[in-house]
């Protein structure tokens, strides 16, 4: 994968990427599901590339919904200290915990 | 064929709500019916995932002590309701359809869930659907696929397949569904039902397990126009627990939907008209539109040129926004944890891939990639400046017309497995439905006929932000019609 900044979409995606982006994504792929991944994520980035055909480049990115709506959504609510969910209830549904922290396994190696 | 046996229009909230003010029915009596009906029925059509029984009889016999001492009952006293799995309920199964959600039990409700059962409604039990919503067949479900009620070999549509399905086979007298990219409207349309897009903000998403923040939305599927406009009144609102959720006043839905349609303007879309339109499809949809004419509405014919792009900037910004999303699913807070992990890196991998199912890891890596250094400009940007395109063309149509109207899916429901090998075909199944989520607009899939093989068809009634009652008024027009 090359870390230039690409503003075309130029589908060809690699082995070598696809494992990056398992890594990333923190998900495994066995051996056997990398090239139906290859081949499904190639056949996508083909189709949406259609999107090149657009000039773009004075088009302001759409990225929250509330200003088409005329400002309809609210503003930013009071930053206010609150209840919140009981501790309890929460933990009791952690995989493992003390009751008052969530606990996994060790980060660091000695 | 077996249609007569799994098909069945539910009494209307009208109906139900005098005859329990009456004291002709019971809301006991009434759940227990439905659980029977469950009971019978779901084996078959694998409709319900989890049932909420003490918690619904409960609301039933609270609805009966006000009906007996003669008090004003609530707007959905007695009514009983499904929910799709996505919408969490307090201290009952919410799996959003996935095995790594198996045996969550969350610690509130959905704010939708809690305003249905404030104005009365008994919830029956909890909807299946696609994995995390992602889907449009309900294939996609780890405990397994929904049936068409109409046809059992087809998909009743996903995501909100069982949503959907409850409402056509009276398991339900109305559910609620989600809709990120089509996931109410196709399902209501491949089932014969009604399914409600409310604009983007119009209902509070608290509680609702995110798949792609700025297009999820909720809301009502039932068996009627007026139904569902009533449900809609219900959810929607301004909830401080959702920063998202506007402040606008909520109509009285079902009074606007009780505003005959004359007068108003429908735009038809030629570009929703073209390639790929099953003809049976068109000729029912083509029906409905002399209907409105007839009805009194000006028939405008108008043009939404980018149409074709929107299925793929769709599929970018949604597999972005999933890929963030899902982040949270680590086997740390709730959810499965795989056993078998050494260090915490591990733990987050094994428990990820153990716990999704093919199509959610397909879309968190498309996401992922699309998001990954050198390749934000290409892809997200990128699509969210061609949304703005599709938002405005959108915006400029609704200054000429008050509603839009379109085939809700370019084919009827399909055979269980017919696109499950091709991905992009899945996604084509979507590309009526996708633009109206880019916009945030509104719009609701009302019945619209049938093929020749007796398959539900829907039409879409799209109409500006906030424009939910006109779109209302329009589908009750075509549903009045009777194709």
């Amino acid at each position: 994968m090359s870390f230039e900044t690409r503003t075309k979409m130029s589908a060809k995606v690699t082995v070598e990427d696809v494992e990056r982006v398992a890594e990333l994504a923190h998900l495994e792929l066995a051996p056997d599901e990398v090239g139906p991944m290859l081949r499904d994520l190639n056949a996508i980035l083909d189709y949406v590339a259609e999107l090149n055909e657009l000039d773009t480049s004075n088009v302001v990115p759409l990225a929250q919904m509330g200003e088409l709506e005329g400002g309809a959504i609210a503003a930013l609510r009071a930053d206010l200290v609150r209840p919140s969910l009981d501790r309890s209830a929460v933990m009791s549904q952690a995989p493992e915990t003390d009751q008052a922290f969530f606990k996994v396994p060790k980060v660091i190696e000695r | 064929m077996t249609a007569e046996r799994f098909v069945k229009k539910p009494r209307t909230l009208t109906d139900l709500r005098a005859d329990l003010a009456a004291g002709r029915t019971k809301a006991t009596d009434l759940a227990a019916a439905y659980y029977e009906r469950i009971e019978k029925l779901n084996p078959r059509l694998n409709i319900f995932l989890s049932l909420t029984k003490e918690r619904a009889l409960a609301q039933a016999a609270r609805i009966d002590a006000i009906a007996a001492k003669g008090d004003p009952l609530p707007p959905l006293a007695g009514i009983p309701v499904g929910i799709k799995d996505v919408l969490v309920t307090q201290g009952a199964p919410s799996t959003a359809g996935s095995k790594i959600l198996q045996g969550y039990r969350p610690p509130y409700d959905c704010t939708a869930v809690a305003r249905l059962e404030a104005a009365g409604a008994v919830l029956l039990g909890k909807t299946n659907c696609d994995e995390f919503a992602m889907g449009s067949s309900n294939e996609n479900s780890a405990y397994g696929p929904v049936r068409n009620p109409v046809d059992p070999e087809r998909v009743p549509g996903g995501s909100s397949g069982g949503s959907a399905a409850a409402v056509a086979s009276n398991l339900a007298v109305a559910t609620l569904g989600t809709d990120t990219g089509g996931s109410i409207r196709q399902p209501a349309s491949f089932c014969g039902v009604v399914g409600v897009l409310p604009t983007y903000g119009r209902v509070s998403r608290y509680g609702l397990i995110a798949f792609a923040s700025s297009l999820d939305r909720i809301g009502p599927l039932a068996s009627n126009v007026r139904d569902a406009a009533t449900m809609l009144g219900v959810i929607a609102g301004h909830d401080p627990s959702d920063a998202t959720s506007s402040p606008a006043p909520v109509p009285d839905y079902a009074a606007e939907s009780d505003t005959p349609a004359a007068g108003l303007r429908i735009g038809v879309p030629a570009e929703y008209f073209g390639e790929g339109l099953d003809p049976e499809v068109r000729a029912a949809v083509e029906k409905g539109i002399a209907a409105l004419e007839v009805a009194g509405c000006t028939i405008k014919p108008i043009s939404l040129p980018h149409t074709k792009y929107a299925v793929p900037t769709y599929y970018l910004v949604a597999t972005a926004e999933a890929s963030a999303n899902l982040a949270r699913f680590d086997g740390v807070r709730y959810g499965y944890r795989s056993p078998n992990s050494a260090t915490l890196s591990d733990m987050y991998s094994h428990s990820r891939d153990e716990g999704f199912g093919a199509e959610v890891k397909r879309r968190i890596f498309l996401g992922t990639y699309a998001l990954s250094a050198g390749y934000y400009d290409a892809y997200y940007l990128k699509a969210q400046q061609v949304r703005r395109i599709l938002a405005d063309e959108f915006l400029r149509a609704f200054a000429e017309v008050d509603a839009i109207v379109t085939p809700t899916s370019p084919f009827p429901a399909f055979k269980l497995g017919e696109k499950t090998g091709d991905p992009l075909a899945m996604y084509l199944a979507d590309i009526y439905t996708v633009t109206a989520s880019l916009a945030g607009i509104c719009g609701v899939s009302v019945p619209c006929g049938a093929t020749k093989a007796g398959l539900p068809v829907g039409m879409q009634v799209l109409a500006r932000h906030f424009g939910e009652g006109t779109a209302f008024r329009v589908a009750r027009a075509v549903e009045a019609a009777g194709i």
